[in-house]
This record gives structure tokens, sequence and C-alpha cells, in this order.
């Protein structure tokens, strides 16, 4: 497709594209609500201390708080190391 | 027992206080003594679209600090019977609404009013959060759109965890969902989100539906509110709209392309 038609291109039917778009965001942001406020500050605390010995990435590191009882929660962490060479 | 009800959405201009003019007046035409209060502290502007602007004596703001009482703030409409408005303050102090000054406002309010409808401000911060605090259901104006769609998800998580209800552990918010500014062509099209798109992704009742109407504008140029313009599409949506939240069934009329008569199809139009 040439710059041209791509501009000339018929409306594509972006309304699917937008619910599509937007089933994953609100999915997303709804999955992270009523976590504590600090979780994005200790995931980045918690990404120093590891790069301090091994590279990684943010996204090798995952941290997630689970509220499983009213009084339990649990703080779940998952780092994914690179492959010894 | 009087009802508290926020006008909310998140985002700007989708349309709260166009329809918090309509519903408040529409509930006060049914015969049920009806309160708008405009909670947009600073950008006052529901006077304008009641037309009272220039009645304006005391504010919302003034009764929370003693300066004046209830009574001398309140604006009663002059088409309608039972119908008041309560106007914002132009203040530019963002903390000039407290909880308990708020509470004890709306608590008086509820001792003479059927309905008190909440103008909320846009935005999650004090003022939003302030108008939806006390509220017993909430209309969440949303217009078919991405970001619009995306804040009032997030109006409605703040419903869940942060209003008075929530707090207390008492049944929730009732939340109704009102998609404004709806352009039926365009859905069919396929170039905006349908009501069905916008109910999967909310999972919230629907309340009514009003169409992108240019009445909308000719109302709030003669400070009009647009439901008494009982011709108009987004009117009678609107009026509709208050038939549903009184609790009727009520099909809905502006979702579909209208059919051009056999006239405009030969003639065009
Ligand atoms: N159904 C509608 N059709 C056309 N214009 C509309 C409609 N609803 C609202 N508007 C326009 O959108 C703008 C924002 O509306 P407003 O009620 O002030 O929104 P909000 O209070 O959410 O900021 C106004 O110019 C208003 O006239
Ligand atoms: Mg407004």
């Amino acid at each position: 497709m040439s710059l041209l038609s791509y501009f000339r291109s018929p409306k594509t039917k972006t309304a699917s594209l937008a619910k599509e778009r937007l089933q994953i965001i609100v999915a997303h942001e709804r999955s992270q609500r009523g976590t504590p406020d600090y979780l994005p500050q200790l995931k980045q605390d918690i990404l120093e201390v590891i790069r301090k010995y091994v590279e990684i990435s943010s996204d090798q590191v995952s941290v997630q708080l689970e509220q499983n009882e009213d009084d339990l929660a649990v703080l779940e962490l998952n780092v994914t190391l690179p492959d010894e060479k | 027992m009087a009802k508290v009800i926020v006008v909310t959405s998140g985002k700007g201009g989708v349309g709260k206080t166009t329809s918090s003019a309509a519903i408040g007046t529409g509930l006060a035409v049914k015969g049920y003594k009806t309160v708008i209060v405009d909670f947009d502290i600073g950008l006052r502007n529901l006077d304008l679209i009641m037309g009272c602007e220039r009645r304006v004596v005391y504010d919302f703001v003034n009764v929370i600090n003693g300066e004046s009482n209830l009574n001398q703030a309140l604006i009663k409409d002059k088409r309608v019977e039972k119908l008041f408005i309560l106007p914002a303050s132009q203040t530019r102090d963002k903390d000039a609404l407290t909880k308990e000054g708020v509470e004890r406002v709306l608590n008086e309010l509820k001792q003479e009013f059927d309905f008190i409808i909440c103008d909320s401000p846009a935005g999650i911060e004090a003022g939003a959060m302030m108008a939806l605090y006390f509220a017993d259901e909430a209309i969440v104006t949303t217009n078919p759109e991405v970001s619009s769609v995306r804040d009032s998800d997030r109006i409605l998580g703040i419903l869940h965890s942060k209003s008075k209800r929530a707090e207390e552990g008492l049944d929730g918010v009732k939340e109704h969902l009102l998609l404004t500014r709806y352009n039926p062509e365009r859905v069919e099209k396929g170039e905006m989100l349908s009501v069905e798109d916008v109910q999967d992704i909310l999972a919230i009742d629907l309340l009514g539906v009003i169409p992108e109407s240019p009445s909308v504008l000719s109302a709030s140029n003669s400070g009009q509110p647009v439901i008494l313009d009982i011709d108009s599409d987004a009117g009678k949506a609107y009026q509709d709209t208050i038939d549903r939240l009184l609790g009727e069934e009520i099909d809905y009329r502006f979702l579909q392309v209208r059919k051009k008569g056999i006239l405009k199809r030969i003639f065009g139009g």
C-alpha cells in the first residue's frame, strides 16, 4: 500500500479497534486497583538490588500483591534471571 | 427519603452539567422537589445553563462557611415549580469544600428535598471526590470515545472504594450509565463505539442514551435546560431517562439512524 493510498483508504472500522484497546487497558487498570501506592516504588527498589548482581530489565521482575483472605495478603515476587553463559 | 444523585464522569466536557440541568429539571417537572447543586468550585456554570446567572447572590461555599443560610443561597427556578439551584462559588480556594461542611449542607437539603442532584467537576481531585462521596446513586456520564470510557471506569473504581457507602460497608452506590453525544450514523459506519460496546466494557445498567444534537447548544445559548425543549431529540431522550430513573421501562428511541422520508429520498436533503 502506497502512502497515498493509505491516506485515501476509506475509513476503516475504528470502533472495533477502540473496543479492543479499551478492553485490554480497562482490565489491566482494574487488576491494579486497590493495590498499595508503594508497589511501583517497591518494584523499582527490588530491581536496583538485583541489578547489583545481574543485569536484568524491568519486565523480568513482577511484583504482585494478592489479598487471599481478610487477614492474609501475599506479596509475590517473580524474577526471571538470564541464562548462565 | 431524599436521594442524593451524583452526575459524574472523570473526563471533562462530556455533558455532566447539561445532564444535571436536564435531569434535575425533569424530576421537578414530575412533581419531585429537586435541588441541583453545582460542585464545580471556581468554574461555576450550572447557573448559566439554567439561565439564573444574574440571580446568584450567595453560594455553596458561603453556606458552608456560615456567611449565609441555605435559603438565602438557593435560587428558585422561575419556570418549574419545586426546582432549586445551589450555585458553586467562584473562589479559587480548592479546599473550600470540607467534608463536614458538605455533609452538613446535604443533610439540611435532605430535610426539604426529594432529590439532590450533584453536578460534579471533572477530574478525580477534591471537588469530584466530594461530589460523589455522599451519593446514593451515580449517573456515570460517558461519551462513546476511548478516553471518556476509560475515565468512567476509573470513576466506578472510586465509587467502589472511596464513597461513604463503600467506606461504611453499606449497600454500594447504585450506578447508572448515561451515554451522551451519541451519533447513530457514525456507529452504523463503524466509526464510533456503540451502546453495546460501552456497556460490555463498563458493565453497569444503562439509564439513557442522549444523541448528539444541535438542540443542546441552542438550549445553553438561551439558558433553558434542554429537557424543556420537548420536541427536540435530546429533550425527549432526557425525558425517557427520567422515566427510567423513576423505575419505568422505556424503549430506546434514538439508537437507530433515522430513515429518510420518501420526499427527502427523492429530492435529497
Ligand atoms: N447531547 C449533546 N449534543 C451536543 N452537544 C452536547 C451534548 N451534550 C453536551 N454537549 C456540549 O458539550 C459541551 C460540554 O458539556 P457540559 O455539560 O458542560 O459538560 P461537562 O459538565 O461534563 O464538562 C457543551 O458545549 C455542551 O453544549
Ligand atoms: Mg460541568
